[in-house]
């Protein structure tokens, strides 16, 4: 039979430990909607800068040569894995790292790999793993804006102009809803055909390109990578928060039932107790009472 | 007409204005009310625009400007004041 005082104990500490889940879970719900809210204000501007680059793209004709879409036999590779500064998230971190050394250990596993980790999370695995990893940009998730992760767009399509990397491959979490984040694959650089691909319905605009169509196009495809790179990154951010919620909500709901069966061994412990000593008062004056 | 500064972290500036000049890739320029439609480049430099409550200036980090049907979309990267 357990000791009344220790289970009395174990009831203190899983119940300041509930607190504390409860609290993170508050804390983490605050955040998310904040990161939805920057999805939300970013997505006017992807939108239009998407149909602009149309509407441009359809008035090339399809004779288009861009440096970011340049197809070379692929030697290096750079892995940008987005994970978060902080645990306590369910498999959200897990999952990146797992995702980012499979590919590594198998699509790319006769090529040179350096990885960019994003979040301190992916920088302390890489790091001790002894890979070749970019590590300047691994605080992006302390602020997430627009001005901090283009530093980190540019110089990724810096590295993969002047052709140190010949491939780019983000790896991270894509938000689904608050409780489901799938993980995601992309292919960064060389940019995919489908963001320059002509639409077929496309009326032709009539729009004066100022000052020449192959500077407006030289313009807007870094900025429409940009945005694509902002909106991986929005949508981790928003992951791991939704992440980190759900998590917490588990163990919260855990701690409750943990803290429901310690109530009801401890009453049955202090039950056990009371019947055992008027068991003795009562033997102990039959004892008396027969003698 | 109709005027919009959005970045990726805002909108800016949204509503009625007389007129805007951008800092255009080959030099500054303004656009009047049923400026034919255009799409420019535009670099780091001052965008000024008039409303009714007079004229205001913000200076971007290089964007792109679209004009149609006295619409005006400003898509800049950052704005600084």
């Amino acid at each position: 039979m357990a000791n009344l005082k220790e289970v009395k104990q174990r009831i203190t500490s899983v119940s300041s430990t509930q607190q504390i889940t409860k609290a993170m879970k508050m804390v983490a719900a605050a955040k998310l909607r904040k990161a939805q809210d920057k999805i939300l204000k970013m997505r006017p501007y992807s939108q239009k800068l998407t149909t602009i680059l149309d509407d441009v793209v359809s008035s090339m004709g399809g004779d288009l040569d861009i440096v970011y879409g340049e197809q070379r036999p692929v030697e290096n590779v750079l892995i940008v894995a987005m994970t978060s500064d902080k645990g306590l998230c369910g498999a959200f971190n897990a999952n990146v790292i797992k995702a980012s050394s499979y590919i590594i250990e198998n699509t790319y596993k006769d090529v040179n790999v350096t990885v960019m980790p994003l979040g301190k999370k992916a920088l302390d695995f890489y790091g001790k793993k002894g890979f070749k990893i970019i590590a300047d940009f691994s605080d992006v998730f302390f602020d997430v804006n627009y001005d901090n992760v283009r530093a980190i767009s540019e110089y990724a399509m810096e590295a993969f102009v002047s052709k140190r990397f010949d491939k780019v491959v983000l790896v991270y979490n894509h938000f689904k809803n608050v409780a489901t984040q799938e993980i995601t694959v992309e292919q960064f650089l060389p940019m995919g055909g489908d963001l320059l691909a002509e639409k077929e319905d496309k009326k032709e605009s009539d729009y004066i390109l100022e000052p020449s169509k192959e500077y407006v196009i030289e313009e807007l495809v870094p900025k429409a990578l940009k945005t694509q790179f902002y909106k991986a990154v929005l949508e981790s951010n928003a992951s791991e928060h939704g992440a980190r919620m759900t998590s917490m909500d588990k163990a919260t709901e855990n701690a409750n039932d943990l803290l429901k069966e310690l109530k009801l061994q401890y009453n049955r412990t202090r039950q056990a107790a009371i019947t055992n000593e008027i068991l003795e008062i009562v033997a102990g004056a039959n004892a008396l009472g027969g003698a | 007409m109709q005027l919009t500064i959005i970045t990726p972290d805002q909108k800016v500036f949204e509503g009625e204005v007389e007129e805007a000049t951008f800092p255009g890739a080959n030099g500054s320029f303004q656009v009047l009310k049923n400026h034919a439609a255009l799409v420019s480049a535009l670099t780091k430099g001052a965008v000024s625009y008039t409303t009714k409550e007079g004229k205001k200036i913000h200076t971007i980090d290089g964007g792109v400007v679209e004009v149609n049907d006295n619409k005006i979309v400003l898509l800049a990267e950052k704005v600084i004041g």
